[in-house]
């Protein structure tokens, strides 16, 4: 990527311009309540308050921002390699059809904690085939790889469709979905967790997976950053030429990056099937796949970004939630609209605002922003 | 006879089916052949078609709805604009966005303005588009094999639909033949080029990304106020994309175009049409297969096994102007 802007100080960088972002998408957001004839401060005020006011939405919150870091960190990865993985939503929901079989064998014989390491190889193992023939053609056939996820996307929801409503439906049912998990793949849930700070929970599906999406939001830090696996990823996401002539081979760094994205989000699936669901169901996915794009973009590819944007998506699914409820003109779509203006302002125009910022900078003290290496160019 | 029949209802629907990919698709051939990735398609052909079925029935007037869809649609493609071409921001990132906001935009307001769950009005006669019967088709309906195509397949349809494929041609006379044509396929080529000779890539982009708006715009409208009396939400159920892929079946060519979207089209039909009925030789064939062929077809012509489809070469990439 070809940066034409001056650099920044870290903290401005990666605090000051995606709040700046955020900020601008929400006023946006604001417009568009506004436009229904809500008051947006109101709205904004049911908002957090539904998601952080009691136990329950606390619980609720973390329920849905585990979904989201699964998927943010998968695109992510994709991302730091120069790869637009828009498939996340597909490896997940084809990762159900893993986890299905392994929960379908061995509910009945093997404890949670047995069936729980299997169902996370199946899911991982299931999301990083659906995400390797993509990498597969990009890397040897040249094949976009962004059209081809795309296309994987539907591919993935017509097999999920067919094989739920014929072979994985229990004969006696109806609803297109496979008959309910027995009690050795459920997930125990982490409320106690909150209760221990003394709130409340009636019931909220906040499980184990979170935890497991935090270990890999450490594992992915530690991959990027600390391995020459992922100095070799992020060199070819910097310039494919320079990796080239570095002697990394391109195959085999798309192909592995592509299957650890696919891997990550195979696992988000383990969240709602396993954990809140018992069973898996026609759109189970439900685009978190798509919020997994908002929420890395937000979170700057960063695992730490990535845990904190998820929280606030997880903070506006379910904040969304009981704003539908208190004021019925504005529907949980609200939530797509927020994360449309995220995606908007926070990645394609997230240099829009940094020319004024740096002049800012650049008044105040020139050093900061590399000033004088700008000059000795002759700029 | 009755065989006979069944094809000529199965084509008709094909190309009832195939319209909208049509114009979604010669939509994205503006854009894509000027450099610009447009993976919104979708989300402009939905704003399209709320505003479409939403003016309508306001105004009670089919074409003030069609202008409202197009000019909805266009400022969209504005946006995509001003976010990739102006700022130099992802496209793809951008074609996301766009596609959400479209999604949940439409819904919001359709809830908050007709209160009937994001649908609009029902749309009444002089609403909507309706069916033109070209000259002499009752005459000739009886005449054997030719009757029935004249007045079934090729009779019969709404103006949206002729105005479809009379685009087919004028698209490619304005690609191929017109100064304003060679400089957008240059654009999407070598911009560095069209800059060179005093052009304003980004001037010519932006009305590459109109001529996109103004067709996604009717492909809306021909959504909620031809095929469906009124907006539904979430209504173009995935054709911006099936659009995208013939766009890629077709190479990037106007006339390719068609036949990819009749083909597509086609499928469609062929799934509804064959709904749990056995086909001779192959047995039955579960519908989901014949929605997932578009795609499945894209990809292997993506890999290369039929043909290769090479995109113009500066697409998806902004364009830094030299200094």
């Amino acid at each position: 990527m070809s940066a034409p802007y001056a650099k920044l100080p870290a903290w401005a960088d990666y605090g000051l311009i995606p709040l700046i972002n955020l900020f601008v998408a929400f006023v946006v957001a604001g417009f568009v309540v506004l436009l229904v004839g809500e008051n947006p401060l109101r709205a904004a005020v049911i908002l957090v308050e539904g998601a952080f006011g009691k136990g329950t939405g606390i619980a609720f919150t973390l329920f849905y921002a585990t979904t989201f870091i699964f998927t943010g960190l998968s695109v992510a990865v994709a991302a730091h390699c120069g790869l637009f993985n828009i498939g996340t939503e597909g490896q997940a929901y084809i990762a159900g059809l893993g986890i299905a079989i392994v929960c379908l064998s061995f509910d009945s014989t093997l404890p949670w904690w047995l069936t729980f390491p299997l169902a996370i190889i199946a899911a991982a193992a299931v999301g990083a085939l659906w995400a390797l023939i993509p990498a597969y053609l990009q890397a040897k056939r040249g094949s976009h790889i962004v059209i081809t996820t795309i296309m994987f996307n539907f591919i993935a929801a017509s097999i999920m469709v067919y094989l739920l409503v014929g072979p994985l439906k229990p004969a006696a049912s109806q609803a297109p979905q496979t008959r309910n998990f027995l009690a050795g793949a459920e997930l125990p849930k982490l409320n106690w967790i909150i209760e221990l700070f003394g709130a409340k929970i009636r019931s909220a599906p906040l499980n184990v997976t979170f935890l497991l999406a935090l270990v890999m939001a450490f594992l992915v830090w530690l991959l990027i950053w600390r391995t020459k696996l992922g100095y070799e990823m992020r060199t070819y996401g910097h310039s494919p030429k320079a990796a080239r002539y570095a002697g990394i081979s391109e195959t085999r760094i798309i192909i592995t990056a592509m299957m650890i994205s696919g891997g990550l989000a195979g696992m988000m699936a383990l969240n709602p099937v396993m954990g809140d669901q018992h069973n898996v169901a026609i759109d189970f996915v439900s685009g978190a796949g798509f919020v997994g794009i908002a929420v890395a973009l937000m979170g700057r590819l960063h695992p730490v970004g990535i845990v904190l944007a998820a929280i606030l998506f997880g903070m506006l699914y379910q904040g969304g939630a009981e704003l539908a409820f208190e004021m019925p003109a504005i529907s949980r779509d609200m939530i797509v609209i927020i994360q449309g203006l995220v995606i908007l302002f926070a990645g394609a125009l997230e240099h829009m605002f940094r020319p004024y910022i740096q002049a800012l900078f650049a008044s105040f003290s020139p050093r900061s922003v590399g000033m004088e290496a700008v000059k000795g160019k002759g700029a | 006879m009755d065989v006979f029949n069944a094809i000529i209802q199965t084509l008709d629907s094909t190309i009832r089916l195939s319209v909208p990919l049509l114009l979604a698709c010669l939509a994205g051939l503006y854009s894509e052949r000027a450099g610009i990735f447009d993976i919104g398609l979708e989300g402009k052909m939905l704003v399209g078609a709320f505003a479409g079925a939403a003016a309508a029935s306001v105004f009670h007037s089919a074409f003030l709805g069609l202008g409202m869809a197009i000019l909805i649609s266009v400022a969209f493609a504005m946006i995509h604009g001003f976010a990739s071409i102006t700022h130099r921001g992802n496209q793809i990132v951008s074609g996301v966005a766009i596609n959400f906001i479209a999604a949940g935009s439409t819904i919001i307001l359709g809830q908050a303005w007709f209160q009937q769950g994001g649908r609009t009005p029902a749309l009444q006669p002089g609403e909507r588009f309706e069916a033109i019967t070209l000259p002499g088709a009752e005459a000739i309906r009886d005449v054997p094999v030719i009757g029935p195509i004249y007045a079934e397949l090729l009779s019969g349809h709404s103006i949206l639909v002729y105005l479809a494929f009379l685009m087919v041609p004028f698209t490619w006379w304005v690609l191929f033949r017109t100064r304003f044509g060679l400089r957008l396929r240059a654009v999407g080529e070598n911009p560095a080029a069209v800059d060179t000779a005093g052009i304003s890539v980004a001037w010519l982009r932006y009305r590459a990304l109109i001529c996109t708006g103004i067709l996604t715009g009717i492909a809306g409208a021909y959504l909620s106020m031809v095929q469906n009396g009124g907006f539904v939400k979430d209504m173009t159920a995935g054709k911006g994309y099936i659009a995208l892929a013939a766009l890629i079946f077709a190479k990037w060519k106007p006339v390719n175009a068609m036949f990819a979207c009749l083909l597509f089209g086609f499928l469609d039909a062929a799934s509804i049409r064959l709904q749990g009925s056995p086909l001779p030789i192959i047995g039955k064939v579960p519908a989901q297969f014949m929605q997932a062929l578009p795609y499945i077809l894209t990809v292997i012509l993506l890999a290369g096994f039929i043909g290769k489809a090479i995109p113009p070469r500066a697409g998806g990439v902004p364009y830094v102007k030299e200094r």
